[in-house]
């Protein structure tokens, strides 16, 4: 078998390579840049282009290699390439070929285009490594256009009536998201992490207000505040008084993730793929071998099975995704961030 | 329907009171009376019993989503709720008709009684032609599980915004015996004192725990002090020489309680009394998992009726000679209960005693006898103080004895419903009994929402075994369980029942060696 599942990652023992190990390792090629794929202390790091800053922000000083879309390099005779994800900037599929043996090991990726990342691309093979973070029929995400228009009436209509706007969302994917998809002229004010993760991609900030401890009142008056999830809870908010929060993410389609949150909204916003995204993406490969891993793995496996008669296996990872407290690529993701870099 | 789903989505999306209240009071003034007074009707807790079994609701969605049944069993254990899960299974249709509330309320109550082809049809009917919130707000509905974060006094403030009454008199008219398939909204609302219905009852006035200091309250020989008795809070309603028994959550117990019954041909015409319904035997009260376990029985037997005869301390006199006197104060209500239940002279009503304590040190001494007398700590009344309605600050304070407490450790936990869906909150605990953990609880509130998520995500990283919703884990985490009573349970596994246990806090200074024993527990029972 060209790829193994070991303690210490995924691996490819041909070309000695792993892709987003969780332990140091010589040489690692990742996904994309949430701190669940892309973990410090290894060697060498291959990566896609538009991941590197991003990279280089979160994990300092490292030997990184990058490659662009559908650039194939060969490494000891496995031909690898990377393929769009679909998921946030630079997230990549990553291809591996050996004599006529292909895999394709996703990371986390999701089918619909968001109107900001480089849309998915299906890519043929005969083992797929899927995730499962929404691997339930019950999530069923809404079209991007639609949910763009109620993002911006309810900032609109908390604006109306005297209320600042709080968005919560992952200040890497998410929060460039948000704010591509905000079509609004009031102020609209960032989270240092995220003022921060945006100069390391390359988004223009120059539209947004940073925060610092200078902030006043009336620079917003009513305003937007997009703000990471590490906020909840916090002192920090009430400078924003009276207010209104939103939480942007898949789990926002159960009412009780919601309102465990005691968030007045939830947008169903997601950098992952839905029920009907997953089904499409494992089909669209052909393949007859299915990897699942993080999120409802057992219940994705055995549907796979027996509805699409594929040969499914769980794959126990260390990548989050099994509830909504450890979503730490999606929503909740500061300590995670911060803690990766001391 | 759309416009009450829509009330529905938005109440829900608000923790903030007023918000509340505007947005029914607008939802109110907006809507058709037959459909409103469906709304008041559900907002208030009447809602319809569950017309279509939980299986067929389960199978029939199952079929219509086209996935396999266990496909559907996974997807209800990680949603919590039926009505969730049903609205984002099936296949919505783009369709947008409305349909009246009152109207698809009627149905609900119709489609009950008749046979399960016509059900179904009627179910896959609506399924198709409901978008999203509406399709959850009546899943809700044919579910039996329809719920709102409102709570009465709040509907009450709203219908009275919106029809520009007073709230206290809108809270008196909604209580009862009141249907909204033969109600007219307008009468409920304009219905005065003298017209009700035999049976209403008023509604309940309740105290607070008590968290201020003796020295911010007025003087000792301004306050009533009474015993706090642990039975069902209750009122006797007689009018035309008929009896109704109304417990506090606004359920008539008539049919329960029948030896009140007698009450008809002793209490004069217009009495209506607040006390506490207590279990009452030669003379000394029996304990409540006596009555807890009348109330569970589905007939009232003469057995029953000689083992477990009931009585009620009466607290307080509500309507005197067919007048309303709640606005009288204190005292003089309680001079007239006096009379009352002097007068009656029967072993069904006593007056609850008057404590008369020298100094808030000796009503301290007071409480603390509570437990021996089995009950629950005390009532402090204000003398002057009116008979207010719901919750309120200032006048009326319970003062509770502090609970049991025992430190045991967590061996499983269940995911919650609702608000706690797909998160770990349910648990069990055990306590040592010799060398071996014996489970001998459950308690679910009591950790703060952070404390919740810490302890869920212990319990993904360190179970041992799946069985279903239920995971046992590694016996770690203690925590002090506090309780309000114990008693020997041979349906138990530990042979021990607790009453209303809690959790009080997380003991992470304690590991497990350091918990509670079985005997203690046991010592405890003996000194109760």
């Amino acid at each position: 078998m060209l790829i193994q599942f070991t303690n210490r990652g995924i691996f490819c023992p041909r070309a000695n390579i792993y892709i987003d190990p969780w332990k140091p390792v010589d040489k690692a090629i990742i996904t994309h840049a949430h701190s669940d794929h892309a973990r410090w202390g290894s060697k060498h790091y291959l990566s896609h282009k538009d991941s590197e800053f991003i990279l280089r922000y979160r994990l300092g000083t490292i030997s990184l290699e990058t490659l662009s879309y559908n650039q194939p390099i060969q490494i000891n005779g496995v031909k690898i390439s990377l393929h769009p994800a679909g998921h946030i900037t630079g997230s990549a599929q990553v291809r591996l070929e050996h004599n006529g043996e292909i895999w394709v090991v996703s990371g986390d990726y999701k089918v619909k285009p968001d109107g900001y990342s480089v849309p998915f691309e299906p890519v043929r093979c005969q083992h797929f490594i899927t995730e499962s973070t929404f691997g339930l029929p019950v999530y069923n995400f809404p079209e991007v256009n639609e949910l763009n228009i109620q993002l911006n009436q309810w900032t609109k209509e908390n604006a109306t009536q005297g209320f600042n706007s709080v968005l919560i969302g992952y200040a890497l994917g998410k929060a460039q998201r948000i704010l591509s998809a905000l079509t609004t002229d009031q102020p609209i004010l960032l989270h240092s992490t995220i003022y921060n993760t945006n100069n390391a991609l390359g988004f223009d900030n120059s539209p947004y207000i940073k925060f610092t401890q200078e902030f006043k009142k009336e620079q917003l008056n009513p305003g937007i505040v997009v703000a990471t999830g590490s906020v909840i809870g916090n002192p920090w908010l009430k400078r924003f008084d009276p207010y209104r929060l939103a939480f942007c993410s898949g789990w926002m389609q159960l009412r009780g993730a919601r309102r465990r949150r005691n968030a007045d909204k939830g947008f169903i916003m997601s950098d992952h793929a839905d029920w009907q995204g997953l089904n499409e993406a494992v089909l669209a490969t052909g393949a007859e071998n299915v990897y699942v891993t993080h999120g409802y793995k057992t219940v994705y496996a055995k549907w796979l099975r027996e509805n699409y008669k594929l040969n499914a296996y769980e794959v126990e990872t260390l990548f989050e995704g099994e509830s909504i407290e450890t979503e730490s690529s999606e929503t909740i993701g500061e300590q995670t961030e911060t803690g990766q870099q001391s | 329907m759309k416009g009450f789903a829509n009330l529905y989505m938005e109440l829900d999306q608000t923790t903030k009171t007023n918000e509340k209240i505007t947005l029914m009071a607008k939802y109110f003034s907006r809507t058709r009376e037959e459909d409103s007074i469906w709304a008041i009707a559900l907002l208030t807790g009447r809602r319809p019993k569950r017309p279509i079994r939980t299986s067929d609701l389960k199978l029939w969605a199952t079929e219509l989503a086209a996935i396999p049944y266990w496909l559907f069993e996974e997807s209800y254990d990680v949603v919590g709720d039926l009505a969730e899960t049903i609205s984002l299974l099936i296949p919505l249709q783009k369709s947008d008709q409305d349909k009246p509330l009152n109207k698809v309320m009627i149905e609900i109550l119709e489609i009950a009684s008749q046979p399960e082809e016509v059900k179904k049809k009627w179910l896959l009917n609506y399924w198709s032609q409901f978008l999203r919130d509406e399709l959850f707000v009546f899943n809700k509905l044919i579910t039996g599980s329809f719920r709102v974060g409102v709570s009465q006094q709040l509907v009450f403030k709203a219908i009275a915004k919106a029809y520009n009454l007073d709230d206290k008199a809108v809270a008196h008219k909604l209580m009862g015996n009141w249907l909204p398939q033969t109600t007219k909204l307008q009468n409920l609302l304009s219905a005065t004192s003298s017209s009700f219905d035999d049976s209403k009852p008023y509604p309940f006035y309740l105290a607070y725990q008590l968290d201020i200091q003796f020295s911010e309250m007025d003087k000792l020989e301004d306050w009533q002090f009474e015993r706090k008795y642990d039975g069902i809070r209750g009122q006797i309603v007689v009018r035309n020489k008929q009896v109704h028994v109304w417990s506090r959550g606004e359920e008539l117990m008539t049919d329960k309680f029948i030896e009140f019954a007698a009450l008809g041909n002793i209490l004069p015409h217009g009495t209506v009394i607040d006390g506490e319904i207590l279990p009452f035997k030669n003379g000394s009260i029996l304990s409540f998992n006596e009555m807890q376990k009348r109330i569970g029985k589905k007939n009232v037997t003469q057995k029953v009726l000689t083992d477990v005869p009931l009585c009620m301390m009466c607290y307080d006199l509500l309507e005197y000679q067919g007048d309303d006197i709640r606005q009288k104060p204190m005292h003089e209500r309680r001079a007239l209960l006096e009379t009352i239940v002097k007068t009656a002279n029967t072993e069904l009503l006593h007056l609850s005693t008057l404590l008369m304590p020298k100094s808030w040190d000796e009503l301290d001494f007071l409480r603390n006898e509570s437990k021996k007398l089995g009950c629950e700590g005390l009532m402090i009344k204000h003398k002057n103080s009116i008979y207010e309605t719901g919750r309120r600050r200032g006048k009326w304070w319970k003062w509770k004895v502090d609970p049991y407490t025992v430190d045991a450790v967590l061996i499983y936990a269940q995911s919650g419903h609702g608000r706690r869906a797909n998160l770990y909150t349910d648990y069990t605990f055990a306590i040592w009994d010799n060398e071996n953990l014996v489970p001998f609880t459950k308690a679910y509130s009591g950790l703060t929402d952070k404390e919740l998520i810490e302890v869920d995500s212990w319990i993904k990283k360190n179970t041992i075994e799946k069985f279903g919703p239920v995971r046992s884990v590694r016996a770690e985490l203690v925590f002090e369980i506090a309780f309000e009573g114990i008693n020997l349970s041979p349906r138990h596994k530990s042979g021990i029942a607790l009453r209303f246990p809690r959790i009080l806090r997380w003991r992470k200074d304690k590991n497990k060696e350091e918990i509670n024993t079985k005997k203690d527990l046991l010592q405890l029972l003996n000194s109760v």
